[in-house]
């Protein structure tokens, strides 16, 4: 069952955390994941790791799958393309706004 | 992935030009077109009519934040905020800052808009369809303007 797809201010909420942020940077090379893999090399405990890869599945960037009896997690990419296109509206916005600007203060 | 948009566009102008540009509230109506009522005053709301053809029943309404003479001058807003059936003054806006700095062309002027963590979700679409049109009629408004000139 896929998840339901997340607004992207529920997007954004869900990455405005480091050890979030620092979970998709280690799940982006497409490769699903264990907690244990996903621990390795990280400050905080397996059960905050835990905590936080649900705050992100629920977010429908990250899913779950079965390997025997190990749970893998992965990254599923079309959220964090959302995020992007969204700021990349926002961003020509101001570029345009900023092009008016400067015509405005050069003539 | 970035949470805010940060823009920097050499301007040949002195700082003291681009400031009233940006906060001189009929200068920065021109450049931004919309029809500013009140100055910009530190922690009052100013608010305007956009001026798109099609979209003047329509408002926009910002919250000066700070004004550091010819250094700093910011805002938060919630862009596109028009359903007049919505109370928009519970949430949280995102802030835009304006940054100056003499360079030897004229002005450096950094822009940043962050806090879009914070855009309810019930709301992003809406403004996401308001600025998409907005936007894309401005785009046409500039080049109108630029043609004409030329």
């Amino acid at each position: 069952m896929p998840n339901k797809q997340s607004e992207p201010a529920v997007l954004f909420a869900a990455l405005g955390d480091e050890t979030r942020l620092a979970l998709v940077a280690k799940l982006r090379n497409g490769r699903p994941s264990s907690i244990s893999e996903l621990t390795i090399g990280s400050r905080v405990s397996r059960q905050a790791i835990t905590k936080h890869l649900r705050v992100l599945q629920k977010a429908g960037m990250v899913h779950r799958a079965r390997a025997g009896r190990q749970s893998l997690f992965e990254l599923d990419p079309r959220p964090i393309g959302e995020m992007q296109d969204y700021l990349d509206q926002v961003s020509k916005q101001w570029d345009q706004a900023l092009e008016r600007l400067k015509a405005f203060v050069e003539k | 992935m970035q949470n805010r948009i940060e823009k920097r566009i050499e301007l040949k102008a002195p700082v003291a030009r681009v400031w009233r540009a940006l906060t001189d509230y009929r200068e920065f109506g021109e450049w931004f077109r919309v029809a500013l009522e009140s100055p910009f005053v530190v922690g009052q709301t100013a608010r305007g009519h956009i001026l798109h053809p099609g979209y003047e029943h329509l408002k926009m309404e910002l919250v000066v934040q700070k004004i550091e003479p010819e250094k700093l001058f910011s805002y938060t807003w919630h862009p596109y905020a028009v359903d007049p059936n919505t109370d928009y003054s519970e949430e949280t806006p995102t802030l835009v800052e304006f940054r100056l700095e003499e360079i030897a062309t004229g002005t450096l002027l950094i822009v940043t808009e962050s806090g879009f963590e914070n855009i309810p979700a019930h709301r992003r679409d809406e403004a996401f369809r308001m600025n998409d049109g907005g936007w894309a009629q401005q785009l046409k408004n500039i080049e109108n303007h630029v043609t004409q000139k030329a």
